[in-house]
């Protein structure tokens, strides 16, 4: 499904990512490890840029719209997928059965009492949750989501990973939390400046392992 | 938990606006009464193309007088202002500043007509005196942000006047030298209007060119003031400036002279209320008010009003309209520079000039006003949101075109764009007063009309009011900013 051959990208005019080899099948659930700036974000853009069709994006500053409401910023998922004159009307005045699909994500998220909020009144992980909801109601082959339980505790984490890893056939995450990649993903990417430093399935890893991996 | 969607307040606010604006409809005359308006209009773009020949020594000599009054009365307005900013804490300097300021230029200018006719200073006090008001307020504005670390650090003994040169004024040079140069371009503006009521600045070689109907004339006009405002960077530099303030003197000087006598006559016997003046009693005098209110004060505020209020939406309109050809979110570079170069274009002719153009043309009535007003301020605040809007990052996975504008963009920046407008909202109220001038019955109307008619104490008391209206708006729209949390980083003429 996705094919990177010897790929670099550059960031600001740095060079981020070198030689990097890849190849994911479908159906497989993948993190990136490493420490910030190992090159993670540069890597899911760069997957994002080369396949953008029926993908779901959760990017790292989320792309929320602060003054919209909770609703409208998950509805944004689907902006494709509708004429403009119905998203323009639904800006105004927002349609009923659009209402009741985002609802049931909202409540799978326990975020539903928050339907008709501006996002910026929420709480950081109350946002990130959010911009979980966006991809969900987006739907799509891949999702491609950067360090998506970042401001989100322990217990909600497993709720949206297990969400996530139930939604999408293929999806490929970058983490921060060694333990909670084991347990959601099938396979695990070390980068280190750049570089892959090792591509295994998580069964064969520990946490412990990798700490010290990356010591 | 609201389980109803509700709009928000600056959704509600800006409707308000529009349902005001269209109740404002039905008492604003918007007719076209010229019988060929766009036969006319087809005559003046014609124009643009063909070779004609122009009087060119008239318009040195505009262009001339035109840059000397404005130097003169920045440079005189920055000096005084400054001095007035060093004691704005004092309540009444507030004040009278507020009410000065309020008074556009052009009004300013019909009053010292009365009292010195066509001397230079006329000229020179009518940028000056509302331009220092204004410096005095913004120059207060910036001293009062300065850091004040490093006054603390100075010892307490040393005079004030060498901390200021050696612990505050490096630091806020720059603001104040930015904002300086900025409003000189606006007194380039003022300067060419003061044309229109008979100084000789290049609005009076415009407006007769115009009326003799010499267009290829007027379009030369035009693209020279355009030329000088585009290369200003160039030739205002302080360096320059002590030259300049030599020159200038001598370029708008001519054998009026001052007579006191008119000085006198003017603050004794003119602007005194005509049953005082005569000695009628308190009867005659509110007789004489009240008339005054009812048949031009009131018009003239309910028009100004109605004006203002039109102006003030379809200025919105268009703002939000003109702010995407040149965001780097809409559009790749070739297309931003055409983008750059229409909004710059609009807004550096001054609205005053539009209105006289369009109102010759499709004849008396507030369509042309409006249009001016828009297309002026549209253009300003489409240029300070396209410049904000850089500021938006969008994510990898922002959608494009229209979802792209009303989904990321507008909800982003609406605050800030109605932060600029609610800014703009005194100012235009300011200009619909003086449109009066050409012929449309807001306060400048019936202003210019006492005045020609030599009831400078009528025209005196209008004035006033418009002040007043004018402080009045300026109250409202900071309550509104306020209320909305709005912010306007940049200050704007």
């Amino acid at each position: 499904m996705i094919q990177l051959q010897s790929e670099a990208a550059h960031y600001q005019g740095v060079k981020t990512l070198h030689d990097i080899d890849l190849h994911i099948k479908q159906g497989e659930k993948l993190a990136l490890l490493g420490k910030s700036g190992s090159g993670k974000s540069t890597l899911l853009k760069l997957i994002y840029e080369r396949y953008p069709n029926n993908t779901a994006l959760v990017p790292q500053d989320y792309g929320l719209v602060k003054h919209l409401s909770v609703y409208h910023n998950v509805f944004m998922g689907r902006l494709d997928q509708h004429t403009t004159w119905f998203n323009l009307i639904n800006l105004i005045r927002p349609w009923k059965d659009q209402v009741s699909a985002v609802q049931l994500i909202l409540s799978r998220l326990q975020l539903k009492d928050q339907l008709f909020q501006p996002v910026g009144k929420l709480s950081g992980g109350q946002q990130q949750r959010v911009a979980i909801a966006r991809s969900l109601f987006q739907q799509g082959q891949l999702l491609l989501a950067d360090e998506p339980v970042s401001s989100i505790d322990k217990e909600q984490s497993k709720l949206v990973l297990s969400q996530l890893r139930n939604s999408f056939p293929t999806m490929i995450l970058a983490m921060h939390d060694t333990q909670l990649a084991l347990d959601f993903c099938d396979r695990i990417i070390g980068l280190k400046k750049g570089k892959i430093l090792f591509d295994q399935p998580s069964s064969s890893l520990t946490a412990n392992e990798l700490q010290t991996l990356f010591k | 938990m609201n389980k109803q969607f509700q709009h928000s307040t600056a959704w509600k606010i800006s409707w308000l606006f529009v349902f005001i604006a269209c109740i404002s409809l039905f008492f604003a005359d918007i007719e076209i009464t010229t019988l060929e308006p766009w036969a006319e209009l087809k005559k003046l773009f014609l124009a643009m193309f063909s070779s004609h020949w122009l009087n060119t020594l008239d318009i040195g000599k505009a262009l001339l007088q035109t840059i000397s009054f404005a130097i003169l009365g920045v440079a005189g307005g920055s000096v005084i202002g400054f001095l007035l900013a060093l004691i704005f804490h004092w309540r009444w300097i507030r004040v009278i500043c507020a009410l000065v300021r309020a008074v556009h230029e052009l009004f300013w200018a019909l009053i010292f007509l009365q009292i010195f006719g066509l001397h230079p200073l006329t000229g020179i006090l009518a940028i000056g005196l509302p331009y220092a008001a204004t410096f005095a307020k913004i120059y207060a504005e910036i001293l009062e942000e300065g850091d004040k670390a490093v006054l603390q650090s100075i010892k307490q003994k040393t005079n004030s006047v060498s901390v200021f040169f050696y612990a505050r004024l490096p630091d806020l040079w720059i603001h104040f030298k930015t904002y300086t140069l900025y409003r000189f371009e606006c007194g380039m503006r003022s300067s060419t209007i003061l044309g229109f009521v008979g100084l000789p600045t290049l609005g009076y070689t415009l407006s007769s060119a115009f009326m003799e109907g010499q267009y290829t004339q007027v379009w030369a006009l035009l693209f020279l003031f355009y030329a000088v405002i585009a290369t200003m960077r160039y030739w205002v530099k302080p360096a320059l400036l002590p030259i300049y303030l030599v020159i200038a003197p001598f370029a708008i000087a001519n054998d009026s002279t001052i007579s006191f006598d008119n000085i006198h006559r003017f603050f004794t016997e003119d602007i005194i209320p005509a049953p005082i003046r005569n000695g009628e009693n308190w009867n005659s005098l509110w007789a004489w008010l009240s008339d005054l209110m009812a048949t031009q004060a009131l018009p003239g505020v309910i028009n100004t009003l109605v004006l203002t209020q039109i102006a003030l939406v379809v200025t919105a309109v268009l703002a939000l309209l003109m702010f995407p050809i040149i965001s780097t979110h809409f559009f790749k570079r070739a297309g931003r520079s055409i983008g750059h170069i229409t909004l710059v274009t609009i807004r550096s002719t001054p609205e005053y000039i539009l209105a006289f153009i369009l109102l010759i043309l499709w004849g008396p009535s507030m369509l042309p006003a409006i249009i001016a007003l828009a297309l002026h301020n549209a253009a300003i605040i489409g240029h300070l949101i396209g410049r904000y809007s850089e500021e938006i990052k969008l994510s990898l996975n922002a959608t494009r075109g229209i979802n792209r504008y009303f989904y990321e963009l507008l909800p982003r920046l609406y605050g800030q764009f109605l932060a600029f407008l609610f800014y703009r909202w005194e100012i235009i109220l300011r200009e619909s007063a003086i449109l009066g001038i050409l012929g449309i019955t807001t306060l400048g109307f019936y202003i210019d009309s006492a005045i020609q008619e030599l009831h400078l104490d009528k025209a005196m008391i209008l004035i006033l009011i418009t002040a007043l209206l004018n402080v009045i708006v300026d109250a409202l729209s900071c309550y509104l900013r306020k209320k909305l949390k709005l912010k306007t980083a940049v200050q704007c003429s």
